[in-house]
């Protein structure tokens, strides 16, 4: 594995279309449910160990190779809300805009092939992984990163929160990030032999029932 | 510079900003208009599309900050029919989807040609922000920048990137100068220092055929575009 190329990969300055996502912090600010620091600590706690745990897992099993199409409809199956699934494939592909370039690959293009609308997001980061010579932790390090990483930073737009409390949030949820990837690696290679129904199905059904109420609202910063 | 990026394999070329499609036909001129919230890009592109509609087949791209409301304006005011009009939703902050991650953009530009095309012309609208936002390279192939008078006459003076480096600065509302006191002949002045010898054209979109200016150097850029 090269760390640089996952710094790059992890780099929240990435161009693949994520700073317009919330994550569901929105909708969770909206309905009162995340006012603060600490509320934030126990949001971005339960996305870690539901969405972020599935999207870590498809990702490492995508880097390890397991065909993404049967990966895709996994994910499909995972995310009940027809919204998130929608915004999981654009940013599927918006990642793969990027990938393309950073990486050029073979299986990269063949994806796009495949999906030209787009793959789940966390299929493509682990295609992108292989193409950038990472591997299954690095992928889901990744996934499981940016399911924190992503609502933090939307909530220091959405409540002025106090950027370094968003930070410390994040800091003290690193220890539970590297249980859910080792986790997911374990369920990924897991699905290599046994496919994909040894993946984890965790699910949070607030996140997927406020997104479908979020993507009716007429005034909202972001597009999740 | 060419960006295409040329790619061994099948799919979706990655990136757009080479002047062809996947299938090899030239893809549409693509313009930027950027400038503060309220100077009138909106109102621009609207004449803009009701002026050039019969000429050249066009679409728009807005990108509202937390609305759809000037894509609704566009709808409500017909200038287009419908599918021709995409809204990017940009996760307030207006500038990082033109400029530093422009993946939504490029999306709906390529869906747009894929969908209506083949297309002449898209016209792209930053949601407004602040007087550094400009759009990207590998976005727009050229960009407006937009301010007004009621915005204070010394905006040409302080420069910044939109100011100085747009391909075309359009003072609009020059109507309105005389009631918020705007000095039109200082706001040339200032802006012919800071823009050497890039145009700059003052209008109002209240007088008749307002936009003419602006029209002219979109069908100059088109002509250079499709030589
Ligand atoms: N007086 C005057 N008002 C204008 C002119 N152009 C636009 N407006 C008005 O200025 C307001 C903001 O325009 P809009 O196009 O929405 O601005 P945007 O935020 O830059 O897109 C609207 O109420 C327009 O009708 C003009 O040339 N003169
Ligand atoms: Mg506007």
């Amino acid at each position: 594995m090269s760390r640089g190329a996952l710094l790059v990969l992890a780099d929240g300055r990435f161009p693949a279309g994520g700073h317009a996502h919330s994550g569901g912090a929105e909708a969770a600010v909206g309905a009162g449910r995340v006012t603060g620091a600490a509320s934030l600590e126990d949001f971005c706690r339960g996305r870690l160990h539901t969405t972020g745990l599935v999207a870590a897992a498809v990702a490492a099993a995508a880097a390890l190779g397991v065909d993404p199409g049967e990966l895709d409809a996994a994910a499909d199956a995972r995310t009940p809300s027809p919204a998130l699934r929608t915004a999981a494939r654009r940013l599927g592909r918006q990642l793969l805009r990027a990938a393309r370039v950073a990486w050029p690959s073979g299986e990269l293009d063949a994806l796009a092939g495949r999906f030209p609308k787009g793959a789940h997001q966390p299929v493509v980061l682990g295609v992108t992984a292989r193409a950038a010579g990472l591997g299954p932790a690095d992928a889901a390090y990744c996934a499981a990163y940016e399911s924190v990483s992503g609502p933090a930073s939307a909530t220091v737009r959405l409540l002025g929160l106090d950027p370094f409390d968003a930070t410390g949030v994040l800091a003290r949820l690193a220890p539970e990030v590297d249980a859910v990837v080792s986790r997911a690696v374990g369920a990924a290679r897991g699905a290599v032999g046994e496919g994909v129904d040894a993946l984890p199905a965790a699910s949070a059904p607030l996140l997927e029932v406020g997104a479908e109420a979020h993507a009716g609202w007429a005034v909202r910063l972001f597009a999740t | 510079m060419h960006l295409g990026h040329s790619l061994s394999h099948g799919g979706p070329d990655a990136v757009s900003a080479g002047a062809r499609r996947p299938d090899g036909a030239r893809r549409a001129l693509r313009i930027g208009l950027g400038g503060p919230v309220g100077s009138g890009k909106t109102a621009t592109v609207a004449a803009l599309c009701r002026i050039l509609r019969d000429e050249v087949s066009l679409a728009v791209v807005t990108n509202d900050i937390y609305t759809r409301e000037d894509a609704e304006f566009l709808l409500r005011e017909a200038v287009l029919p419908p599918e021709r009009i995409t809204a990017v939703e940009t996760g307030a902050c207006p500038h990082t989807a033109i400029r530093d991650d422009i993946s939504a953009n490029l999306e709906a530009v390529e869906d747009l040609e894929d969908e209506v095309g083949p297309l002449d012309l898209i016209l792209v609208e930053s949601g407004g922000d602040n007087l550094t936002a400009t759009f990207s390279k590998g976005l727009v192939d050229a960009q407006i920048f937009v301010i007004d008078v009621a915005g204070g006459d010394d905006i040409p003076r302080k420069g910044g990137p939109g100011v100085t480096t747009a391909d075309l600065l359009v003072v609009n509302k020059t109507d309105l100068a005389p009631h918020v006191g705007s000095d039109l002949a200082r706001m040339a002045a200032d802006a012919r220092a800071q823009r050497a010898h890039l145009p700059v054209v003052f209008q109002s979109l209240r007088g008749e055929d307002g936009v003419r200016d602006v029209a002219a150097w979109v069908r100059e850029r088109l002509a250079a575009w499709t030589a």
